[in-house]
């Protein structure tokens, strides 16, 4: 790891202490191995699963911070006074805190593990080398960490979901192209001639979210030793580009990429090949060419050129067809199996995931018209969206994947406790839904109180009126996000002691892809 | 910018449309061609072997 910035008198000071920290570990972590022997070629014979063990390990971490942080963000939101006072802990500066914890913290996190998990199973080959996969990941982290102390610090370039500044930028660029090259180099030596289809949404995630990042990041920094950049682009242009970023990350990120996951880790366990290979390339290529254009929904009403807006719709509206085909190949993949979902919990974590994809692709859809969007703009019924999308779509598909994939890679004979993760599974459940469920009220109700005019054309209710309406519901909220921390908590405690476990069962049982069904007796496969 | 609204319109009504639909069909043919099918269908399936090592 490089050493850019350095000791500078500004708040990138404490960001260049904490990049120089992490360079003197890795060149002792390096150099600790430095003179060990070539590893032996034995190694070709196994898949290189260290970093996914590593990965996973840290998804659960960042969940329960990321969560944790969220919850807080969602009680200020009840009770002003919970910032204790300080301009640090605003929601101004917690917000991205949360958002970038969960979404790159938790989501990338099991994303890289998962990913080459998948990669090396379904190109029968193993990762090209030792040292790159670790880059990756460590890099990644860095990057989330340079982030997530930097909003604190009032470091932030202002852009939803992209706040991180030049320099943090500038890194991620580097890492991911690596992560890019062992996806590719990976693939080269692969043995099984067909590319699965999970790959394909893998790749699409890395490339477009690199293309994303690069365009939505060109910006001037102040000074090679200040944290402050002005954004290349300005007015509509900028809030386009930042839309056009803004919606894809949730397309290449928050979907393409869990895709992926979803098209692996359900069939297998599940013990059922995909119930139609066919849709999911037709889904592929639709959400890859569709999702594109769709930014500008969130533009509905701005400066922004009517007939953009007008494109945007439509391709909205457009998406529904490759999301539900792959909603409904998740599903009509389970018929035959639904006795595994009702007595694993892990395979029902996914099953829920597809159900809540489906909904809230559909919802997406339909906040996407111009009169829809008029009153649900700005309002709580957006938040309720994107969590519904976040909580029951990629919480519980990575949830299930890593419940999966947990004993496969650490070679136990299944997680420490089952009831454990039928618990998380419900408490989560629960969350999502209380969560949903309170922000749908809360947002209509808002759009409502806010357009509703007296009969002399003046406003009825002043903004505060709304404010005291919403109080409920944010509670609930509360209350909802706190259940589904509890269910992280739980998770990651029970995968911990899954790791920790004594007795790694023999080889043989081990390298059975198929699982056995917790709590149930074992199931064939097909 | 020098790029005129009416030129940005007239390439997205034209060539926009003619490459979305093109595409479209060929991402159709490929996946319903008859012959494809098998190798659609073991690669559904190979996800379910039962092993856990790289192939020599």
């Amino acid at each position: 790891m490089l050493l850019g910035v350095v000791g500078r008198d500004d708040p990138i000071g404490i960001h260049g202490a904490l990049i120089f920290a992490a360079g003197i570990l890795t060149i002792f972590l390096i150099g600790k191995d430095y003179y060990a022997p070539e590893p032996s070629d034995e190694r070709f014979a196994s898949y290189y699963d260290d970093p996914t063990k590593a990965g996973i390990v840290l998804a659960m971490i960042w969940v329960v911070f990321g969560l944790a942080v969220g919850d807080w963000v969602a009680w200020q939101l009840v009770n002003p006074n919970l910032t204790f006072g300080g301009g640090w802990s605003s929601f101004g500066r917690i917000r991205p805190v949360h958002t970038t914890a969960v979404i790159f913290g938790f989501g990338g996190n099991g994303l890289i593990a998962t990913s080459l998990y998948v990669l090396q199973r379904t190109s029968r080959a193993r990762l090209p080398d030792q040292l790159s996969p670790w880059f990756v990941l460590l890099g990644y982290n860095l990057f989330c960490v340079l982030a997530v102390t930097g909003y604190p610090m009032g470091i932030t370039q202002s852009k939803e979901y992209a706040e991180t500044e030049w320099y943090a930028d500038i890194w991620l660029v580097v890492v991911w192209v690596v992560y890019f090259l062992i996806y590719l180099r990976t693939l080269a030596r692969r043995k099984e001639p067909h590319i699965y289809v999970a790959n394909w949404y893998f790749m699409a995630f890395i490339l477009v979210v690199a293309m994303l990042h690069i365009v939505n990041n060109l910006a001037v920094p102040v000074s090679i030793g200040h944290a402050k950049s002005y954004t290349l682009f300005s007015g509509v242009q900028d809030a386009m580009i930042q839309w056009w970023y803004g919606h894809n990350a949730v397309a290449f990120f928050l979907t393409a990429g869990f895709l992926g996951m979803m098209y692996y880790f359900l069939p297998v366990r599940a013990g059922r090949p995909i119930f139609s290979y066919r849709m999911s390339i037709i889904s592929f290529w639709g959400i890859t060419f569709l999702y594109m254009w769709a930014g500008s929904h969130h533009l509905h009403f701005t400066a922004l050129p009517h007939w953009v807006q007008t494109l945007g719709m439509t391709f909205s509206l457009m998406l529904l067809v490759p999301s539900w085909a792959s909603a409904g190949n998740a599903l009509l993949t389970l018929n035959g199996a639904w006795a595994k979902v009702r007595d694993d919990a892990t395979l029902r974590f996914m099953m829920v995931a597809a159900v809540f994809y489906g909904l809230t692709t559909f919802e997406g859809s339909f906040m996407a018209i111009r009169a829809v969007n008029a009153l649900s703009h700005y309002t709580d019924w957006t938040v309720g969206h994107v969590h519904a999308g976040a909580l029951g779509w990629v919480a519980m598909i990575t949830f299930g994947s890593i419940y999966a994939v947990v004993p496969w890679v650490w070679k136990r004979k299944s997680m420490y406790s089952a009831g454990l993760v039928e618990a998380h599974f419900w408490l989560s459940i629960a969350g999502a839904l209380v969560y949903v469920f309170a922000m749908w009220n809360s947002g209509i109700i808002q759009g409502l109180m806010w357009r509703t005019y007296s009969e002399d054309g003046t406003l009825t209710y002043s903004f505060v009126d709304s404010l005291i309406a919403m109080h409920p519901y944010y509670v609930a909220r509360a209350i909802g996000g706190l259940l589904f921390l509890i269910g992280g908590c739980i998770g990651a405690y029970n995968i911990w002691m899954t790791i920790k476990l004594p007795n790694p069962i023999s080889e043989a049982t081990a390298d059975q892809p198929e699982p056995k069904a917790i709590g149930a007796s074992p199931q064939p496969a097909e | 910018m020098s790029i005129e609204h009416d030129f940005l319109v007239g390439v997205s009504k034209s060539f926009g449309l003619f490459y979305l639909l093109a595409l479209s069909a060929a991402v159709l043919v490929y996946a319903y061609w008859p012959s494809n099918k098998k190798r659609f269908d073991s690669a559904a399936r190979s996800i379910l072997r039962d092993e856990d090592k790289p192939w020599p």
